[in-house]
């Protein structure tokens, strides 16, 4: 057990410290800087999904008007590394998805660049594709970097045993971030040396991979990114569009080269969440108790470069039984490159793993939360540590109590107000409470207060304002008197803003910052006075199971001769640790919920066969809700902190609110009408009479 | 090619060249560097370039510049003159209608705009009588600010924050 810091900031409201910018629009994002003289990047794409770009005939754009350059395959630099497939961009005519960069063209103004890509000829050699994810497809194999199969007992002999079970198979589709600020970069060479504006989660971890590739030392390379619009995980590994326009800018070195990726472009350049087949069987005995858990999971991957989308993690620890059995696989496929999406493996896992309990306990005939009570495990099923603080119970009782659970008819179909039925549903969250080593924090004595330095990103997260918090408390000053910087190269280390990791990570490295201060300076330090303070691997990490709970409910509407299917109120209980901020945490949480309720009503890239690309490429057809679809949605949090997490006890809450959350308004469409989806997005087809 | 154009932004004077294909998103960020007004989609889908044109609110990628030869546009920037901030951009602030921020802007502008729409009895979709004054109640909020997308997910908060705006500005 770590020292808590004692906390004054910490735990209270605090309007954010960026707002009164952000509200005027004057925060800049990676475009926004002022900079002299830029120029505009227009890329080329693949226009086929696998093959050969035989043949590319740049002369006509060469010669418009306003064109500084073109760069292709044939003139682009040599790198330094090509093991990231995703990004050893331009190193052959080969091509391994359609939307793939082919090339770029510099332009003075954006109108001649986007105008002149339009002119540059490019002759194909075709070989067939195949981009279609199926549960039999041959070339299924285990993932490079997985978790690895589970087996124990004997599955097949407890689910012929069990005295009530379910065998069903669920999906998840093709979703995509779409952060509302595409992903830019504006690149700029100063001799060897290159500055980046960008829009990233990590600094830092940007920087390190992309200098190998480059092949340029990292000292050489500056990444700045302050304000970040949004990313739920697309901006957490650099992606091609960083590499394309890094490159393109060493052909006209001092001047900025800008590019803002298109929303139609970040369908196949920016990551997305590859879609899941799922596979769960469930043997339990007469009173719910769990005997065999089998989870059998499949998702897309890419031929360029592997991402598994491990649906199966969330099922490794989440209820008990002795007999298991857990497997996941990756069909690597001639599509873009799948990446992080807000709780990867977590957030589709626990699409699967939520509806199949609902429908567990309709077939033992108990209360859903009863049936996750008596399933709920002592200890973690899958490394046999002790939990942290396993409180799902505590939340699903608490969310019962505040949702009115007790007005739920556990039959189907029998709530019916002014023609539409209504049903209520809930889902439990989980998510790892992680911790990663490295971030470094310096605090230095100003005449003012104190200066507090960490590359750390806010993506809408509330960083500015919980790590001042954080800072207030660990010096024990106001908030008034901390100066933080945030999100460039030139401040100390910090790791990603991902896997709800920053503000444990980056808050030990400002905590321990503080006590070196005060150890080689002393309480009131000379202005100038300064020290480093670094974030080690969480030591609770071998002894516990740490992890995050929540649980969701739904109420939904639904008509029956339309099939229309209406959010009528949503509400998450979680158990996250210390809450910092509890105005920033609940939007967090909220968000999460929000983007829980596109994932269960409305997402979903459709990926052509024909063609290989998402034909749905914009935010008119690809539908994420609006403020029309979201009505009441509220969360909260149990009072704790979590002794095992961290100087703050806090274990921050940027993934937990998406999961669990589909599940729930599936499992309430299911209560309201008596149809079961196992198939997201839920359609109004699926209500209609067949 | 290049044309001439005049434009008032937020207060300021601006006489420019700009192509015949620019549009008066581009041109306010790529040519003025006023980057209040910011650029979700391009394709009036998102309402994060939502600014007011002559007091009505417009999604900035949809025009083309050139069109709005003579035009006053007002940011969200603009809304906060001499650096005051306005009743809705306190609200916004009071109540976390924001995470990221970058639809921000854009839902000011288009609270502003709805707002004026409202008080002049505008109905909407779900308008029940189509003559009477507009009630402005979170369902009426909500359909007129769906054309704003929020993929951080700050709706609830945005309505309390353009509810209470409304409620002080009567
Ligand atoms: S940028 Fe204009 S509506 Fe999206
Ligand atoms: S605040 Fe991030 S998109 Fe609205």
């Amino acid at each position: 057990m770590s020292d808590l810091l004692t906390t004054t900031s910490v735990g209270t409201h605090q309007v954010r410290l960026d707002g009164p910018d952000k509200v005027r629009g004057r925060a800049p994002y990676a475009y926004e800087h002022p900079l002299t003289d830029p120029l505009y990047l227009y890329p080329l794409q693949a226009e086929i999904a696998r093959g050969r770009a035989a043949h590319i005939d740049a002369s006509a754009a060469e010669a418009a008007e306003g064109v500084v350059y073109v760069l292709t395959a044939d003139n682009a630099p040599e790198l330094a590394s090509t093991d990231d497939g995703e990004l050893a961009i331009l190193r052959s005519a080969e091509i391994g998805f359609r939307g793939q960069y082919l090339g770029a063209v510099i332009a003075t103004t954006p109108e001649q660049a986007r105008h002149a890509a339009e002119l540059v000829d490019i002759t194909y050699d075709q070989d067939d594709h195949d981009v279609e994810l199926r549960e039999d497809h041959p070339a299924a194999r285990e993932p490079e970097s997985g978790s690895g199969d589970v087996r124990t007992g004997d599955v097949d002999t407890a689910l012929a045993e069990a005295a009530v079970s379910i065998d069903e198979r669920y999906s998840t589709p093709m979703e995509h971030n779409n952060p509302m600020e595409p992903h830019t970069t504006v690149a700029r060479w100063d001799g060897d040396s290159l500055t980046l504006w960008t829009s990233t989660q990590g600094v830092h971890p940007a920087r390190s991979t992309l200098a190998p590739v480059l092949g340029v030392e990292q000292e050489k390379i500056r990444i700045i990114s302050p304000h970040v619009g949004g990313g739920f995980g697309s901006k957490g590994l650099p992606h091609a569009d960083m590499m394309l326009t890094a490159l393109a800018a060493q052909a006209v070195p001092g001047r900025p080269v800008k590019y803002a990726v298109t929303r139609q472009q970040m369908f196949s350049i920016t990551g997305y969440r590859a879609p899941t087949l799922q596979h769960i069987r469930l043997g339990a005995r007469a009173d719910g108790t769990l005997t065999a858990f089998a989870y059998d999971a499949i998702s897309m991957s890419s031929q360029t470069k592997e991402f598994p989308e491990e649906s199966t993690k969330p099922g490794r620890m989440m209820y008990a039984g002795d007999n298991r059995r857990l497997t996941q696989r990756v069909v690597p496929l001639d599509v873009p490159v799948p990446s992080w999406m807000r709780a990867p493996g977590e957030a589709p896992g626990m699409v699967g793993l939520e509806i199949a309990m609902d429908e567990l306990a309709v077939a033992a005939g108990l209360d859903p939360i009863e049936l996750r009570v008596r399933n709920d495990p002592t200890t973690d099923p899958d490394t046999g540590l002790p939990f942290n603080q396993r409180r799902l119970v505590d939340c699903l009782r608490e969310g019962a109590d505040r949702f009115g659970w007790e007005k739920r008819n556990p039959q189907p179909r029998t709530r019916q107000e002014n023609g539409w039925f209504i049903g209520m549903g809930v889902a439990s969250a989980t998510y790892p409470a992680g911790r990663q080593p490295g971030s470094v924090a310096r605090i230095r004595r100003t005449p003012e207060g104190f200066e507090v330095s960490i590359g750390a990103a806010d993506l809408g997260t509330g960083t500015w304002t919980v790590l001042s918090q954080t800072a207030a408390d660990a010096l024990g000053v106001p908030i008034g008197q901390v100066d933080l910087r945030i999100g460039d190269t030139a401040l100390p280390n910090a790791t990603v803003a991902g896997g709800s990791t920053g503000l444990a990570s980056w808050s030990t490295a400002i905590v321990s910052a503080a006590q070196e201060l005060r150890s080689e300076h002393g309480a009131d330090p000379a202005i100038g006075a300064e020290a480093q303070g670094e974030a080690e691997a969480n030591p609770a990490a071998e002894k516990f199971a740490l992890h995050s709970f929540g649980a969701h409910f739904a109420e939904v509407r639904i008509q029956p001769t339309t099939g229309e299917i209406r959010l009528d109120r949503m509400f998450g209980m979680f158990s996250a640790g210390q809450i910092v901020n509890p105005s920033t945490a609940r939007s967090q949480l909220i968000g999460g919920m929000t983007m829980g309720v596109g994932m269960a009503l409305h997402e979903k890239g459709e990926l052509d066969p024909r063609f290989g690309h998402v034909v749905n490429h914009d935010l008119a057809e690809y539908h994420v809700p609006v403020n029309a679809d979201i009505t009441d949605i509220e969360a909260d949090w149990l009072d704790e902190k979590d002794p095992h997490a961290g100087p703050l006890g806090a274990r921050g809450v940027g993934e937990i609110g998406i999961v669990g959350a589909a599940a729930a308004i599936a499992n309430a469409a299911f209560n309201a009408t008596g149809v079961r989806v196992r198939d997201l997005p839920i359609f109004g087809d699926a209500f209609l009479p067949t | 090619m290049g044309h001439s154009l005049h434009l008032t932004v937020d207060g300021q004077e601006h006489t420019l060249v700009v192509d015949s294909r620019t549009t008066l998103l581009d041109a306010l960020r790529d040519r003025l560097g006023v980057m209040s007004a910011k650029k979700g989609c391009d394709h009036g889908q998102c309402g994060a370039c939502t600014v007011l044109v002559d007091g009505r609110r417009l999604n900035s990628c949809l025009a083309l510049a050139l069109t709005h030869d003579g035009a006053e546009v007002t940011t969200a920037d603009g809304l906060a003159p001499e650096g005051e901030l306005s009743t809705l951009h306190r609200a916004f602030l009071a109540l976390d209608a924001f995470q990221c921020g970058y639809c921000t802007p854009g839902q000011v502008c288009s609270a502003a705009g709805m707002l004026a729409e409202a008080a002049d009895d505008a109905p909407s979709v779900v308008t029940e009588d189509l003559e009477g004054p507009v009630e402005l109640s979170e369902e009426e909020i909500r359909e007129r600010m769906s054309g704003n997308l929020c993929r951080c997910g700050a709706y609830v908060n945005i309505v309390a924050a353009v509810s209470r705006a409304a409620e002080e500005s009567r």
